[in-house]
């Protein structure tokens, strides 16, 4: 017999582990299974990129909440997380993507996100490897990097500290009423969090988050080549459109001098092998943007799957269909950025205290109401 | 830093046959499938044709059995193109399409078949101070003298295990080194066994006696290793034990290696069945892979004459009228047995793993250190977390060793099997590209 | 430019000092041969030289004539090279 808990996390990506840390600082018994190891699937995958992003405002409003507490927790982070508060720099090719630029600025004021909007000349002062002729691009320095399989296990080394216990090569068969079965064993359990990502569907029917492949490559280390995550605005639109493939320039420098290049966005299924075709084609963008890209050394490349929503929100709240289920699940891009933010409105939620931002947005039910892609 | 390529256009070759690699192997692969009226391209990291064997010294002589089989080879039509890394192969219909970087620009292979003579790498076990300047591998150095280095005058210890001890100590005693030991971890016993075996190969007792020989002064300990290496910014001295006595010796140099690890990354993205570590091939070099040959040490560590044998082989079975001689077939089966011999008695003792302390260096390209990843469920877990064999090697120094140490299974291959430039990458084949180097065009010849 | 023979020398340059060696030479013997320890400075900051002489291992990384991480091992010194040893990174 397994003792009770308060609540059981499934699934230890970054989004279970901060779940779990919010929940166990909340005073909860909190186990947290994995049917591999902490942060070995999406959360492998990922860039690593803390950005805020626009494309509604409850992406906005979730991914600037998630940023303040990151910015929070950022001096205790140990060091293999590799931290770096870089910015990031929205590159606006033209005029007349620099009056997008002017509007993202003034939404994001909203939100109490400071930004500042560089001249081609600050640009080319900020990112000398950046081709001549953009247009300008937007500042927003409250953007990070970090190292995404260490931040997952960052929060979970919290969560345990706070009590909780993690329980890495356990699979979960079955979700029921207040318990998990894994194996021959039924764990009981005030509430069952469903953060298992990609595969959250298979425990939990009638979820729909489907895989959206995506591939990175990293080169060696050059130390300065850049210096901010760089991100074209036409970025949005490729994450938004729901179409079969799309690659847009997105260069990140990694602590050590490396530069992670990005990115493609493919609706494969579970297809993880390399697709040299989309590879070139997000290269090529890359280097449309900064040419001397084409003498690194490229040393790896490697695929993952963001868990995808119909309308590329997340999946925070409870499950009506089944007593005791709660989702945090269907991140896509940006759960590197939102599971700190998504742990805490859970832990609000499900502890009865009043979040921060507004949950209905990212209720569950809305999915079972069938809301579609607008 | 860097100043843009002028363009990102891809140079294509078209041929029936590609082989990797250009050591003894390749070379006898691709003569052989050449000759049969083949268009056969050879591609090769290395700057000169020979591998890493037959490799000679900066400006000298040629073996004499090298120098036969280049020249078969240069006769029979067959194009080497140096300085060029494979790292991609991609399958469409009954063609191959390779990818390769060739001196910092992008060509692209096509063939309807692909002979893999990839070769081997050396085993290294580390240890504390095994990444000081100094320290190399016993390949390592004679590569590096037949590159031109010179070693006179410098205390060298040569210390690991297997058969490639020999001519590498002698050729450096040869050099003006002052070779103070070489110490074979493998037991006097199992030495003297394999040593005996020896008269099935008549070639290796002379061989073998003749290296020797060259160092008859310098103590040949088996049952000893090296446990550390010791200096502040270079090499100075190292801790030899035999398990009964320890002790430390002066020097510059020291030469080390456990045996030859295949390279099997190739034949692992091309999806070609490995089986402990080495690429599965049938009685006619095939692998599990329709079209795909492989041959030489990346099919199991035989040496050069089986290396040879291999390579015939392969290169008759994709020629029009392919015909194998017995004599061929009987030659292999017992290069196969000594082998096989040659293994077993340089089996690795298990003092050997621990030599790793928790501080020791195993990942050099991330300085990652042995502690750090020991107690890992997987090298997947370790990589992720670590970082360890992360680098630009892609773990080809470290993965290994720790296989050894800790039994970890390899982690899956992906491309690019090697760095390789974004330019190179990112290439493409131009519009009017198709077929743009010919056999026996002036273009072609340009690359030999 | 057509240089025959092992006696050939040419120029090349090793952190500013100008050296004769034989051509045909790799760099990495031409930088062994100088008694260069450290060929590179490792991500932690150890000194490193050159291990497996075969473009396997990385560690012999040097920067040649402004681009960084090349394979001393797997080039030949040509007339008029720079080659700038132990760089971080």
């Amino acid at each position: 017999m397994t003792a009770h808990h308060d609540a059981v996390v499934v699934g230890a990506g970054i989004v279970g582990a901060a779940c779990a840390e919010a929940l166990s600082r909340s005073g909860m018994s909190v186990l947290v299974l994995d049917a591999s190891f902490a942060g070995s699937g999406t959360t492998a995958a990922g860039m690593g990129h803390l950005v805020v992003m626009d494309d509604s405002p409850a992406q906005l409003a979730l991914t600037a909440y998630s940023g303040r507490l990151w910015a929070a927790l950022a001096p205790e982070l140990p060091r293999n997380v590799e931290h770096e508060a870089c910015g990031t720099l929205w590159v606006a090719e033209d005029d007349e993507q620099l009056e997008a630029v002017r509007a993202k600025q003034s939404v994001y004021a909203d939100s109490g996100v400071a930004t500042e909007i560089l001249s081609p000349a600050q640009l080319a002062e900020a990112e000398p490897h950046l081709r001549p002729g953009l247009a300008g691009a937007l500042l927003v320095r409250g953007d990070a990097v970090i190292y995404p399989p260490n931040g997952a296990r960052a929060l979970l080394q919290r969560a345990i500290t706070n009590g909780a216990s993690v329980r890495e090569g356990v699979r979960v068969n079955a979700i029921g009423a207040r318990e998990v079965i894994a194996g021959n064993e039924r764990i009981s359990c005030d509430c069952v969090i469903n953060a298992a990502g990609a595969l959250a569907p298979e425990l939990t029917p009638g979820i729909p988050i489907v895989p959206r492949k995506g591939h990175l490559v990293i080169t060696d280390r050059y130390p300065g080549f850049c210096r901010h995550q760089l991100v074209e605005l036409g970025y949005l639109t490729s994450a938004h459109t729901m179409t079969t493939e799309s690659v847009a320039f997105n260069v990140q420098p990694r602590a050590t001098g490396q530069m992670l290049i990005g990115s493609s966005r493919e609706l494969v299924g579970w297809d993880g092998s390399i697709n040299r075709s989309i590879v070139r084609r997000m290269l090529d963008r890359a280097l449309d943007f900064m040419p001397g890209l084409a003498l690194a050394s490229a040393i790896r490349t490697w695929t993952g799957f963001r868990p995808t929503t119909p309308d590329k929100l997340p999946l925070i709240g409870s499950w009506d269909e089944m007593p005791g289920l709660w989702i945090a699940a269907g991140h896509e891009g940006l759960g590197i950025t939102t599971s700190v933010g998504t742990g805490q409105l859970l832990a609000d939620l499900i502890t009865g205290r009043a979040p921060a931002i507004d949950p209905a947005p990212f209720a569950p039910s809305r999915v079972l109401a069938g809301v579609g892609e607008h | 830093m860097m100043a843009p390529l002028a363009g990102t256009d891809a140079t294509l070759i078209v041929a029936d046959v590609a082989v990797i690699g250009a050591g003894p192997a390749g070379i006898a692969a691709a003569t052989r499938a050449a000759e049969s009226g083949l268009r056969v391209v050879v591609l090769d990291r290395g700057l000169e044709t020979g591998g890493q064997i037959w490799r000679h010294m900066s400006g000298g002589p040629v073996p004499r059995m090298a120098q036969r089989w280049i020249a078969q080879l240069s006769r029979s039509g067959a194009q080497v193109i140096h300085g060029t890394s494979v790292v991609d192969v991609q399958h469409e219909d009954a063609e191959f399409e390779i990818l390769a970087d060739s001196s910092g620009s992008a060509l692209r292979v096509r063939a309807g078949r692909i002979i893999l003579a990839t070769g081997a790498r050396e085993l290294f076990i580390p240890f504390d101070g095994w990444t000081l300047p100094g320290v190399m591998g016993i390949g390592g150095a004679q590569a590096l003298l037949k590159s031109g280095a010179s070693f006179a005058g410098k205390r060298v210890i040569v210390a690991g295990s297997g058969p490639l001890m020999l001519p590498v100590a002698a050729s450096l005693a040869n050099s003006g080194a002052k070779l103070i030991l070489v110490a074979e971890q493998a037991r006097r016993s199992a030495v003297m066994r394999f040593a005996a075996g020896l008269w099935r190969a008549p070639a290796l007792v002379v061989q073998a006696a003749r290296y020797r020989a060259r160092f008859l002064s310098t103590s040949y300990s088996t049952g000893t290793w090296v446990t550390a290496a010791h200096g502040a910014d270079r090499l100075e001295s190292v801790t030899v034990t035999n398990g009964r006595r320890t002790w430390r010796e002066a020097v510059d140099v020291l030469c080390t290696g456990y045996g030859l690890v295949p390279n099997i990354e190739l034949a692992r993205l091309l999806g070609c069945d490995t089986r402990d570590a080495v690429i599965v091939v049938d009685a006619q070099q095939r692998t599990t892979v329709a079209n795909v040959l492989a041959v030489g040490e990346a099919t199991g560590i035989g040496g050069e004459p089986l290396s040879l044998i291999e390579g015939e082989i392969a290169g008759s079975v994709v020629s029009p009228r392919a015909r194998i001689s017995d004599a061929l077939l009987r030659k292999r089966a017992a290069l196969e047995i000594a082998a096989r011999r040659m293994l077993d008695a340089f089996a690795l003792r298990q003092e050997l793993r621990s030599l790793p302390t928790g501080g020791t260096i195993v990942c050099r390209c991330e300085d990652v250190s042995y502690g750090a990843v020991k107690d890992a469920v997987c090298a997947r877990q370790a990589k992720l977390y670590t970082r360890v064999g992360m680098g630009p090697c892609q773990g080809r120094t470290c993965m290994p060793g720790l296989d050894f140490l800790l039994a970890w299974q390899p982690d899956t291959v992906r491309p690019p099997i090697e760095p390789a430039l974004v330019s190179v990458l990112s290439s493409e084949l131009a519009d009017d590209a198709a077929a743009s180097i010919l056999f026996n065009s002036s273009v072609g010849e340009a690359y030999q | 430019m057509a240089i025959n023979g092992a006696a050939a020398e040419l120029n090349i340059v090793v952190d500013d000092q100008r050296i004769r060696v034989a051509a045909g030479t790799t760099v990495a013997a031409a930088l062994f041969n100088l008694g260069t320890a450290a060929f590179r400075t490792s991500v932690s900051g150890e000194p490193r030289g050159p291990v497996c002489g075969m473009g396997v291992c990385f560690e012999c990384r040097v920067t040649i004539d402004s681009r960084p991480h090349q394979r001393a091992c797997l080039i030949a010194v040509a007339d008029g090279m720079h080659i700038r040893t132990a760089t971080e990174a």
